[in-house]
């Protein structure tokens, strides 16, 4: 690994300086997740009096539990919808930013604010917006198409308004890398294909799409890291997963089953699980993205 | 630009000006709420312009008292967030900064071993090990406290990594002039490296206040005592109750504030904040 040509002789310093990230990493990343491991294959009484190892049994429930299978379909649904909303959206506007000239700024800064607002309060924000009784979008459903709208009752309805509220939430974030990537193609080649006769929309799909591939690639890992678990307040905040499961997602299963149901075999196995998710995603980070980003 | 195309600039101004409309639509709906009488809400739909109530609303959720779930003052609230987001963005820094320096200007036994144990952290989000993590914060009687709310997110592969890239860069002839001028490893630190990262530092620092600020599972698990609720995990708290009496005013006051600050951070601090976002993920 790099490091400077000429260094520091001393022999304990490092050591010294490394401590606070080295202590704070052990006691609360390294051992808790060494606890999930463990407590993966065990099972404990309801009364938390006796453990028995069970090996490999608290995997195979979840991969029978109907419960489990419908959480990881939930997912898949919410992170495919939430993903191509927000790229598609943020793609769209950083397109239309990239032709601006001098309104290019102003815009930006009215777009790029909702980064700020935390997961939880965009989700309390559409959740108002969404309220059955009194909200102004349910309201404008029942008076146009004559739906009536309630997230408390019907499971898509649900679906719907956390997809929302996170790609809301999300489009600022891949707006700005949008932009960035844009930008960062040379002038030249669009106005060379403009030359040989190449329209707006042909220049998009032949020139500036395949060009910005390593952004969406980039974009894609982090909008999917993004919905397997910082959408967890949305969800907390406004469906609590219901109704009937409808909006569970994994990393709210882990949260439910350990600290409601108080099933620890059962949640820590379902933890092992999304941390080898991640452990799989940040390999992909690393692994691809890095090395094609520089072109 | 490449060529002059009317109709396809005015079709980029509309869908700028859909997307700011929509980006701005919600926090207006809940401005105009927080400005409204909460009788304002048994009619039907929203009001859908601000009212003359709003000064009183917000005065108050800010001391407290407004109803049973809303009985702790917003004002602590507010404080408590900005503790735990100031407390978070400096150690993290100093903490990162202080590693980064280690494991680029040393060599020593374990360095590789250090530099993957600080990387596994990426692989570890809070969210995935909230259990056994909660047991931890409870065996060490941190529950109820800033350093239980603060100390566990200190730690941070990414800052980490910005520091060492951003040390990489600086030339190794300052090193060695420093030391031919006889000075030693924390006043090298002191005095040329802290400030040649300083906009580094500045724009990581903003990054962290917005995610300090934004916690929400974290405060949520570890505070019973109402004198270190937070902003953020707080408004779930009031809307859970909601249902029986919807003091939709009051709650859309909390949700305004809880924004404001981070939102500020960003449009004030605009420069300084992308180059954060874009710094801290490469």
């Amino acid at each position: 690994m790099q490091s400077k040509r000429t260094i520091f002789g001393n022999k304990g310093l490092p050591y010294l300086l490394l401590a606070p990230q080295l202590v704070i990493t052990a006691i609360f990343f390294l051992w808790p997740a060494g606890q999930a491991v463990r407590q993966s294959f065990l099972r404990e009484d309801a009364f938390g009096l006796s453990t028995t190892f069970v090996g490999l049994r608290n995997y195979r429930a979840l991969l029978d539990s109907p419960e489990y299978l419908g959480a990881l379909k939930v997912t898949v649904v919410f992170s495919i919808a939430t993903v191509v909303l927000a790229l598609g959206i943020a793609l769209m506007l950083a397109l239309a930013v990239d032709r601006m000239l001098r309104s290019a700024a102003p815009y930006t800064t009215m777009l790029i604010w909702p980064y700020a607002v935390a997961p939880a309060v965009a989700g309390i924000l559409w959740w108002f917006i969404f309220n059955p009784a009194i909200g102004i979008l349910p309201f404008v459903l029942e008076r146009v198409w004559g739906y009536d709208w309630n997230h408390n009752l019907t499971g898509s309805d649900a679906m719907i308004l956390v997809v929302v509220a996170a790609v809301w939430k999300q489009i600022s974030y891949n707006f700005l890398f949008f932009v960035a990537g844009l930008q960062s193609i040379p002038t030249s080649l669009r106005e060379a294909a403009s030359i040989d006769g190449a329209g707006p929309f042909k220049r998009f799909w032949s020139i500036t799409l395949p060009l910005l591939s390593p952004t969406t690639f980039f974009l894609l890992v982090v909008n999917v890291v993004y919905t397997l678990f910082d959408t967890f307040a949305i969800i907390d905040a406004t469906t609590g997963g219901g109704p009937a499961q409808a909006t569970t997602i994994l990393v709210y299963k882990v949260y439910d089953d350990g600290f409601v149901g108080l099933n620890l075999g059962s949640s820590a196995a379902q933890s092992v699980i999304l941390m080898i998710i991640v452990m799989a995603l940040t390999f992909i980070q690393f692994r691809y993205v890095e090395r094609k980003v520089t072109y | 630009m490449v060529e002059n195309q009317r109709w396809l600039d005015i079709f980029a101004h509309a869908i700028l000006i859909l997307g700011v409309a929509t980006v701005a639509f919600p926090v207006y709906i809940a401005f105009v709420a927080s400005t409204h009488t909460s009788t304002a809400f048994v009619s039907g739909t929203i009001p859908l312009t601000p009212s003359t109530s709003g000064p009183g609303n917000y005065g108050n959720v800010l001391s407290g008292g407004v109803a049973a779930q809303m009985s702790v003052p917003i004002s602590l609230m507010l404080f408590n967030s900005m503790v735990m987001a100031l407390l978070i963005a400096a150690g993290k820094i100093v903490i990162s900064i202080i590693s980064a320096f280690a494991i680029v200007y040393f060599r020593f036994p374990f360095r590789i071993l250090a530099f993957w144990i600080i990387f596994i952290t990426l692989m570890l989000p809070v969210e995935v090990r909230i259990v056994p993590t909660f047991a931890v914060i409870a065996d060490l009687g941190m529950l109820n406290s800033y350093a239980g709310l603060t100390v566990p997110l200190m730690a941070s592969a990414t800052a980490t990594f910005l520091f060492r890239q951003v040390f990489l860069t600086i030339p190794d002839e300052m090193m060695e002039a420093a030391r031919i001028d006889g000075a030693g490893p924390m006043k090298f630190f002191r005095d040329i490296l802290l400030p040649l990262s300083q906009t580094n530092i500045a724009a990581l620092f903003v990054i962290l206040f917005i995610y300090g600020w934004n916690q929400y599972l974290w405060p949520l698990l570890i505070t019973t005592d109402s004198g270190y609720y937070t902003i953020v995990a707080g408004i779930k708290r009031m809307a859970d109750v909601v249902e029986s009496e919807p003091l939709w005013n009051y709650i859309m006051a909390v949700t305004v504030l809880a924004m404001l600050p981070p939102v500020a951070v960003v449009i004030f601090m605009q420069r300084l904040f992308i180059k954060g976002l874009v710094d801290s993920e490469k």
